[in-house]
């Protein structure tokens, strides 16, 4: 059986993730799966980040794209940290 | 081969379609029947009140629409037989008209000159005769894909695009090329997928389609009523709650439930019934839960799965609605609600294949009879679209 994941990542140029478990607290390894090749890596992350929200795995810039699924899923609007929440802080659509 | 997995006990209608439930409807033509629909309901056992808000003064598009979602909701293989209540007998009998054209037995009341009583009366007397005919069909072997399967997802959450909505995709890339008709819909939700949507067409004339019906939804809906940048609606409350951020990340996780190798071989109109033979279909919908499985199950579909993270417990009264959810919190919390629990796909001791076959298991057990969890709850939502104000 493989190591339970803390974190899904759908696609290799993807610069968010998923976390997929309860209670993350800050300062955990994260062990990812890319899942689109079941890769793994680790990441750090710095916040509790409930399950279901996503985790920066790199540093963002004010209008950088969110990548996920390999696809552009909005522009950032508030600088963020790898290891940091990614949610509606800092990450708006681009649309309507 | 014939084989437990390949078939289903099913009701074979007067017109060859199969159905996995047994109803006899009592539909309204309009709101103000709905009292005579559930005063027949109420007293004559084995029948089904469809009561909704709307049927009066509707005009042009909006109208056809009414009716288009009347007649096909009584014409659903799920439905045995209909009785039609309206105030009038003009349009009462336009949709009696149109259930009528698929064989079933079907009869239409009016209220005007004879009073809500005598209606009810009258109406009650061909319901009970109704539920004798209904009752004595009996279930036979058919091909599971004889079946119509629609699916929308609900409440979604980042899960929703990790699990549940690929263990769909998954179930429709194997059952759809054996024959299957399958559906989604839910046209606002796929902005920021829509040119992912569009490039799963079958050809590029359907991609045009797609895309006409995607862009006159910007333009007449979004465009022309928004108040801000939706980001009070859509995603919703829930689905932000759940991690999903924007419109853009909940469309591409939505756009997981079509599979990865099936095209889609029409855009319908909301509620058309699909007309090109066995295979995916898009319908223009809201996608609002009750809208989107309302029109579905008026287009022919007879069972529906719906993948939520959240935890929607959206039901239909004449379509079973299978929930399935790969978020364990949900399937932990909201344990009542959730027929098919996929969460084991983020734990990775659950293959994506793996949870395919685990739906089309539970989609065969309940065409054969047993209740979801939805239907067991009591969730009825019977939801009109309604296009503009009526005259």
């Amino acid at each position: 059986m493989n190591d339970r994941p803390h974190l899904l990542v759908h696609n290799r140029n993807d610069n968010v993730g998923v976390v997929v478990v309860e209670d993350l607290v800050a300062g955990t390894s994260l062990l990812c799966v890319v899942t689109e090749d079941d890769s793994e890596f680790r990441t750090p992350v710095n916040q509790d980040v409930p399950i279901g929200h996503k985790v920066a795995l790199r540093d963002l810039a004010i209008g950088d794209a969110v990548i996920k699924y390999g696809q552009d899923i909005g522009r950032v609007v508030a600088p963020v940290k790898k290891g940091e929440h990614v949610h509606t802080h800092n990450l708006k659509t681009r649309r309507w | 081969m014939a084989n437990s997995k390949s078939m289903v006990w099913g009701y074979r209608r007067e017109n060859g379609r199969v159905g996995v439930r047994n109803h006899v409807a009592i539909l309204p033509l309009d709101d103000i029947s709905n009292a005579a629909c559930e005063a027949v309901a109420a007293h004559i056992h084995g029948t089904l009140a469809l009561p909704h808000a709307y049927g009066r003064l509707q005009f042009g598009e909006d109208l056809e629409l009414h009716f288009r979602t009347m007649i096909g909701t009584g014409a659903n293989p799920n439905v045995a037989a209909c009785i039609v209540i309206g105030i009038e007998p003009s349009w009462t009998q336009k949709v009696v008209d149109g259930i009528a054209a698929t064989g079933k037995p079907v009869a239409g009341f009016w209220i005007e000159g004879n009073g809500d009583i005598a209606t009810v009366a009258t109406a009650s007397r061909k319901a009970k005769e109704f539920v004798h005919v209904a009752s004595g069909r009996v279930r036979e072997q058919c091909a599971l894909t004889d079946l119509w399967v629609a699916a929308k997802c609900g409440e979604s959450d980042t899960t929703t695009g990790l699990a549940s909505c690929p263990a769909v995709g998954n179930m429709y890339d194997k059952l759809i090329p054996r024959g299957l008709y399958g559906c989604f819909g839910e046209t606002s939700e796929l902005t920021g997928a829509e040119h992912l949507a569009a490039a799963r067409a079958a050809s590029p004339k359907i991609a045009q389609k797609f895309m006409d019906t995607w862009s006159a939804y910007q333009k007449d809906v979004i465009e022309a009523h928004k108040t801000s940048d939706l980001s009070d609606s859509q995603p919703t409350k829930g689905n932000i709650a759940g991690g999903l951020t924007t419109i853009e990340e909940k469309a591409l996780g939505n756009l997981e439930k079509i599979g990865k190798k099936i095209k889609f071989i029409d855009a319908l109109t909301p509620a058309e019934a699909p007309a090109k033979g066995p295979g995916l279909y898009f319908m223009d919908t809201s996608s609002a839960a009750a809208e989107c499985c309302t029109l579905q199950a008026a287009a022919g579909y007879v069972l529906h799965v719906f993948p939520t993270g959240q935890g929607n417990v959206i039901g239909n009264p004449i379509m079973p609605v299978l929930k399935v959810s790969g978020n364990p919190r949900t399937v932990r919390l909201m344990s009542e609600h959730i027929d098919v629990d996929v969460s084991g796909i983020i734990r990775r001791d659950m293959t994506i294949d793996r949870a395919g076959d685990v739906l089309i298991d539970a989609i065969i057990c309940t065409a054969n009879g047993r209740l979801t969890a939805a239907e067991i709850l009591g969730h009825r939502e019977f939801v009109m679209t309604k296009l503009y104000r009526s005259a």
